[in-house]
C-alpha cells in the first residue's frame, strides 16, 4: 500500500467514524420538509417548446462564419504502423482545404485520461495524429477539410494508405492470459471478507455458474459533432457533451492553453448515456482549425462513432452462492474477466451491486482486465451496475429455483441490515417495501413456479423479477453561482447539462422553492464552461452535485441579503438558517408572518442585483452512508416455442430513489433506462472481429436498439421516500432504470421456457 | 430547378449529390431536420413530402424538383405550434430531443396512411380498406423512428391523444 492510499485508506475509516452533523447531508436539507411547493409535482419540460419546433440547436447546427467541414478517413489495422500514405489526389479534389495527417498536424499533446484528474475528460490518453503508429482497428489517420460536406467525404476516399502491421491482440481468450487486477476510482476492484470458497463448498445449496455479456455501444441519436473555431489563442467549441467543463480544460491541456482560452458550450445533447465526452473529433477539428484558419465542423458518420467513442466492454463472470436450506448466504463470489484497451483505465465494475446488495458469511469479489489492441472501452449507463446485475440476479434466480424458493422470498431473507462490507449505515433502503407493493401491483401471485407450464398456444409465458440497484455519487467541485435582481427575480448559472434528463426543468423547480418563487421568475443557465463548478452529467450525480451547489450559493446568497438589508427590515437580526423562502417573501422560519419580499429588500438595499458564488461542501456523505437507490423489477414475457421469439409483454419497475423531484421527467428516465434494458436483454451487441479487432455492426441497421414495436407499456412507480442525507432528498435517477433488467427479462425467460441463458443477448438461437 | 420548402421557393443546388438532408441542414440552416445515422436507419430525418413521409437522408434534393416539403419548421404556423407538437410536450414524448422533429413528422404522414387505409405488417385484414388505429398498429407504423432515450410510451400516448382530435 502506497503512502498516498494509506492516507486514503486512513480518511475513510474517519469519515466514517466521525458524527453524523459533521457531514454534508447530516442537517436534512429543508426543501425535504417542504411540501406545499412545485417539488414532486408533474412539471413539462420547459425546452419543449424548442425540441418539438426543431429550433433547439444541437452541436452541429451553429453556423461560424467561413465555416468549413470535416471528414474522418480510418485505419484497417488493429495495430502496426502507417507505410504510405497519399494524399495528392485528395489535396487536388475540388473543394478542398486541407488534408491533415501525421505529417502536417500541429504537436499536441494526449488528452487527460478521463478521471486521471478532477476535470480530465479524454477517452484514452494516446497521441492524436502525431506519428505512423496505429493503436486500434478504426483510428482516426487522416482528416479532410472541404467547402462543402460532400467534398470532403468524397477527398476522403481518394486517400491511399498502405501498413505495416504488428502483431497485435484481438482475441479475448490470448488476452486473459495476461490479465491485470481492475483499479476503479483508486481501488482494486477486490473485495474478500472471510473465506468465501471453503464457506461455498462447504454450503448444503449452491449456484456456481459463469455468465457473459457482449460489447455495447451507446447509440446516441444525435452523432457526435463539434463546431469550432480560433480567435487568436482562443478556441471556440460548440460542443455535445457530457462535461462541459471537463472538456475546456481537457483541451486546454493538449494545446497548451489556459483553461479560460476555452470556451465550451453545450445546450443541448442529443443523448449521452456516457458517450458524449473529449473524443478525438473534437481535437482533431480543433487541430484542423488551427492549420487551415477557418472554422470547422465535425460530425462523425455513424460508422465513426463506432470507430473512435468507445462502447461498454464485455464481461465474464462468475457468480457462485453457497446457502443454508432457508436461503441465508454463507458465500458471495461474483468473480471475473473483462476486456479493456491498452491506454484508458475502464475495468467494467461489475461487482459493485454484490458489495452492498446481500448479507452473507463471506464475500469473494474480483475484476480482472485483459488488454486488448482495440478501440478504449468506457462508461455506459450504469457501467458495473448494468451487466453485474445480469449475473448476480440471474444467480439468485437459479439458487431459488434449485432451493425451491420464491425468489423474493431468498431476497428480502438475505437484506442486510447494513451495508454487508462497508459495515457502515445506509441513508436509507427500502427494496423490501419495493418488492412487496411491486408483487402486489404487477400480479406476481399468479406466477406459475413451476416453468415451462403457462402455455397459450405457440405462446410460453413467464414473470421473472430481478433487484435493480445504483449508487448515490456526488462529485468533488461543484459550484454555482446565484443573481437576485430588483424584480424579485433569480438567474442560476452552473456548468451542468442537459441530455434529456430533465435537468434544466427540475433545477428551475427546486431553486424556485428554495427561493420561494414562482417557476416564472427563475432562470437556470447551464452548458456552458465560463460558468461555475465542474458538474459531470455522469454515475447519475448530476441532480446531488447541483442540488449541493445551489444549496451553498443560496446560502451565501441569502446571508448577504440580510446583511444588506441592514436593521430597518423585518428580517433585522435573523441569520440564513432561520428565514425560509416562500410566495416571493423571505420569513422568518418559525413565524412566516414576519417577513419582507426580495422586490422591496432590494430597494431598501438599493442594488440592481445581487450576485452570490459558493461551492458544495466535500461529498463525504456516501463514505460515511451507504448511500444506494434500487428498485424491483418485475417482467412478463412471451416466449414463441416454435421460433424461439421473445417479447416483453409487461414490465414493472418499482423505485426507491429518495424524493421523486418531478415525476413527468423521471418516469421518463426510469422507463429510458428500462428500454435500453430490454436492448441489452435481448438484442444488443456490438459484434468484434477477433481476427483484426474491427468492430463488424458499426451501423443503426445492424446493432439492434429496441423499437417502438419492441416495448411494452411501462409502468413505472416508486416510494418517494427522502434520503435525508441527500440534497433534496433526492437521489439520480439515470442509470438505476437500466440496472436489473436484463435479470428479470433472463429469469421470466426462464419461468416461461424452463431455459436458463446466461450469455447476452438473449437472442432467437440461444431458445432453439 | 426549384423546390417548395415550406412554402417557399428554393433553388436546388447544383451539386446532385446534395441529400435532402442536407440541403436542408447545411444549405438553408434549416436544423430541425436532424441526421442520426444518413443511412435510412433511424428516422430522425422524416420530413413529408407532398404529405407524405420519407427519409430525407436517402434522397438526393434534384430528385424532388418541384415538389413540396414540409419539415418539422413548418409544422408550427405564425409562432403556435402544431398540436401534435403539444402533445409530445404533455405526454413527455422525447427526452433529448434529437429524434424528434423525425418522430412528429413521422407521426403526421403515419395518420395520412392509416386514413388512407395503407396496411401495415400487423393489419389483420388486407383488404379490409379501413384501419383502426389499435396500439399495436401504431407501434409497428413508428418503429422505423429510433428513440435511444425511451421515451417511446410517451410517443404513443401523444399521438395516440392527437389522432383522437382529428378523428
Amino acid at each position: 500500500m502506497s503512502i498516498k492510499d494509506a492516507a486514503q485508506a486512513v480518511m475513510k475509516k474517519a469519515v466514517q467514524a466521525a458524527p453524523d452533523g459533521w457531514m454534508p447531508g447530516g442537517t436534512p436539507d429543508p426543501l425535504i420538509r417542504q411540501k406545499h411547493g412545485l417539488i414532486g409535482k408533474p412539471v413539462s419540460r420547459l425546452d419543449g417548446p424548442q425540441k418539438v419546433s426543431g429550433t433547439a440547436r444541437f452541436a452541429a447546427e451553429f453556423p461560424m462564419e467561413n465555416m468549413v467541414y470535416a471528414a474522418l478517413k480510418y485505419s484497417t489495422v488493429a495495430k502496426g504502423r502507417i507505410k504510405e500514405l497519399d494524399s495528392a489526389a485528395a489535396e487536388a479534389a475540388p473543394g478542398v482545404v486541407l488534408v491533415m495527417t501525421y505529417r502536417n498536424a500541429p504537436r499536441m499533446k494526449p488528452a487527460p485520461l478521463f478521471m486521471s484528474s478532477d476535470k480530465a475528460a479524454g477517452g484514452d490518453d494516446l497521441p492524436i495524429m502525431q506519428d505512423e503508429e496505429i493503436h486500434w482497428n478504426g483510428q482516426p489517420i487522416s482528416l479532410v477539410l472541404a467547402e462543402a460536406q460532400e467534398q470532403a467525404d468524397y477527398a476522403k476516399s481518394l486517400i491511399r494508405v498502405t501498413y505495416e502491421t504488428e502483431p497485435s491482440v484481438t482475441v479475448f481468450e490470448d488476452a486473459k492470459a495476461n490479465a491485470e487486477q481492475g483499479v476503479f476510482q483508486g481501488q482494486p476492484l477486490l473485495l474478500e471478507i472471510g473465506d468465501a470458497e471453503a464457506s461455498l463448498a462447504a454450503a448444503p445449496h449452491k449456484v456456481d455458474v459463469v455468465y457473459r455479456t457482449p460489447r455495447h455501444s451507446h447509440n446516441a441519436i444525435e452523432l457526435h459533432a463539434a463546431t469550432v473555431g480560433w480567435d487568436g489563442d482562443n478556441l471556440r467549441v460548440h460542443d455535445a457533451s457530457q462535461g462541459v467543463a471537463h472538456g475546456a480544460w481537457s483541451l486546454a491541456q493538449v494545446f497548451g492553453l489556459e483553461e479560460a482560452q476555452v470556451h465550451v458550450t453545450s445546450p443541448y445533447v442529443g443523448g449521452g448515456f456516457g458517450s458524449k465526452a473529449l473524443w478525438q473529433h473534437q481535437i482533431l477539428a480543433a487541430a484542423a482549425s488551427k492549420v487551415a484558419g477557418r472554422p470547422v465542423r465535425i460530425m462523425l458518420s455513424r460508422e465513426g462513432v463506432y470507430r473512435i467513442v468507445g462502447g461498454r466492454t464485455l464481461t465474464e463472470q462468475r457468480v457462485a452462492i453457497g446457502a443454508q436450506a432457508d436461503g441465508s448466504f454463507d458465500a458471495l463470489i461474483q468473480t471475473g474477466m473483462v476486456a479493456m484497451g491498452r491506454h484508458n483505465n475502464m475495468p467494467e465494475p461489475f461487482i459493485l451491486p454484490a458489495m452492498s446488495a446481500y448479507k452473507s458469511g463471506s464475500f469473494k469479489l474480483a475484476v480482472e482486465a485483459a488488454k486488448m489492441d482495440m478501440l478504449a472501452n468506457t462508461f455506459m449507463r450504469a457501467p458495473g451496475e448494468a451487466v453485474g446485475t445480469f449475473a448476480l440476479e440471474s444467480a439468485v434466480d437459479e439458487l431459488a429455483e434449485s432451493l425451491g424458493m420464491d425468489p423474493i422470498e431468498l431476497r428480502i431473507r438475505n437484506e442486510p441490515e447494513k451495508d454487508p462490507t462497508s459495515g457502515v449505515p445506509f441513508s436509507s433502503r427500502h427494496i423490501v417495501e419495493a418488492y412487496k407493493a411491486g408483487a402486489e401491483r404487477f400480479g406476481w401471485a399468479a406466477r406459475k413456479a413451476k416453468p415451462g407450464t403457462h402455455r397459450e398456444g405457440e405462446w410460453l409465458l413467464g414473470m421473472g423479477c430481478a433487484t435493480a440497484t445504483y449508487p448515490y455519487y456526488r462529485m468533488p467541485g461543484g459550484a454555482a453561482r446565484i443573481t437576485l435582481t430588483k424584480d424579485g427575480r433569480a438567474t442560476v448559472e452552473i456548468a451542468a447539462h442537459e441530455m434529456g434528463m430533465g435537468t434544466a426543468t427540475t433545477q428551475t423547480m427546486v431553486t424556485a422553492d428554495r427561493l420561494g418563487l414562482g417557476m416564472e421568475c427563475v432562470t437556470v443557465n447551464y452548458g456552458d464552461s465560463h460558468f461555475p463548478g465542474v458538474v459531470l452529467a455522469g454515475g447519475s450525480q448530476q441532480t446531488a452535485s447541483i442540488g449541493a451547489s445551489v444549496i451553498a450559493a443560496h446560502r451565501e446568497l441569502i446571508t448577504e441579503l440580510l446583511k444588506l438589508a441592514g436593521k430597518d427590515s423585518p428580517l433585522a437580526g435573523l441569520d440564513a438558517d432561520e428565514v425560509t423562502g416562500r410566495d416571493g417573501y423571505l420569513c422568518k422560519a418559525d413565524e412566516l408572518g414576519r417577513r419582507e419580499s426580495y422586490v422591496s429588500m432590494m430597494a431598501r438595499i438599493g442594488r440592481d442585483e445581487i450576485t452570490a458564488e459558493a461551492t458544495a461542501p466535500p461529498p463525504l456523505e456516501f463514505t460515511h452512508w451507504s448511500m444506494h437507490s434500487h428498485g424491483a423489477m418485475f417482467c412478463e414475457v412471451r416466449v414463441n416455442a416454435v421460433t424461439g421469439e421473445t417479447r416483453v409483454t409487461r414490465f414493472l419497475g418499482y423505485f426507491d430513489c429518495g424524493r421523486i423531484l418531478n415525476p413527468k421527467t423521471a418516469a421518463s428516465q426510469f422507463r429510458g433506462g428500462i428500454i435500453m434494458g430490454l436492448g441489452l436483454a435481448l438484442m444488443e451487441e456490438t459484434q468484434f472481429d477477433e481476427r483484426n479487432g474491427r468492430v463488424m455492426n458499426p451501423s443503426l441497421a445492424e446493432y439492434h436498439v429496441p423499437v417502438q414495436m419492441d416495448v411494452p407499456e411501462i409502468d413505472v412507480i416508486w416510494t418517494d421516500i427522502p434520503d435525508a442525507h441527500a440534497p433534496m432528498g433526492a437521489h439520480g435517477v439515470g442509470e438505476i432504470g437500466i440496472t436489473g433488467v436484463g435479470a428479470a427479462v433472463a429469469n421470466a425467460i426462464f419461468n416461461a421456457t424452463g431455459k436458463r441463458v446466461r450469455d447476452l443477448p438473449i437472442t432467437l438461437d440461444k431458445m432453439m | 430547378m426549384s423546390i417548395n420548402v415550406n412554402g417557399s421557393s428554393i433553388d436546388l443546388p447544383s451539386d446532385t449529390r446534395v441529400s435532402l438532408l442536407d440541403l436542408l441542414r447545411d444549405h438553408l440552416d434549416m436544423v430541425g431536420t436532424k441526421k442520426g445515422c444518413n443511412q435510412g436507419a433511424c428516422g430522425a430525418c422524416t420530413v413529408l413530402v407532398d404529405g407524405e413521409r420519407i427519409l430525407s437522408c436517402l434522397a438526393l434534393a434534384v430528385q424532388y424538383e418541384g415538389r413540396s416539403v414540409t419539415t418539422i419548421e413548418g409544422l408550427s404556423t405564425e409562432g403556435m405550434l402544431h398540436p401534435i407538437q403539444r402533445a409530445f410536450i404533455e405526454h413527455d414524448g422525447f427526452q433529448c430531443g434529437y429524434c424528434t422533429p423525425g418522430q412528429i413528422c413521422s407521426a403526421v404522414g403515419m395518420l395520412g396512411e392509416v386514413k388512407r387505409g395503407l396496411p401495415s405488417n400487423v393489419t389483420g385484414d388486407l383488404a379490409g380498406g379501413s384501419i383502426t388505429l389499435t396500439r399495436d398498429e401504431l407501434c409497428e407504423r413508428m418503429s422505423g423512428n429510433l428513440c435511444r432515450c425511451g421515451a417511446y410510451n410517451g410517443i404513443v400516448d401523444a399521438i395516440t391523444e392527437f389522432a383522437e382530435t382529428i378523428k
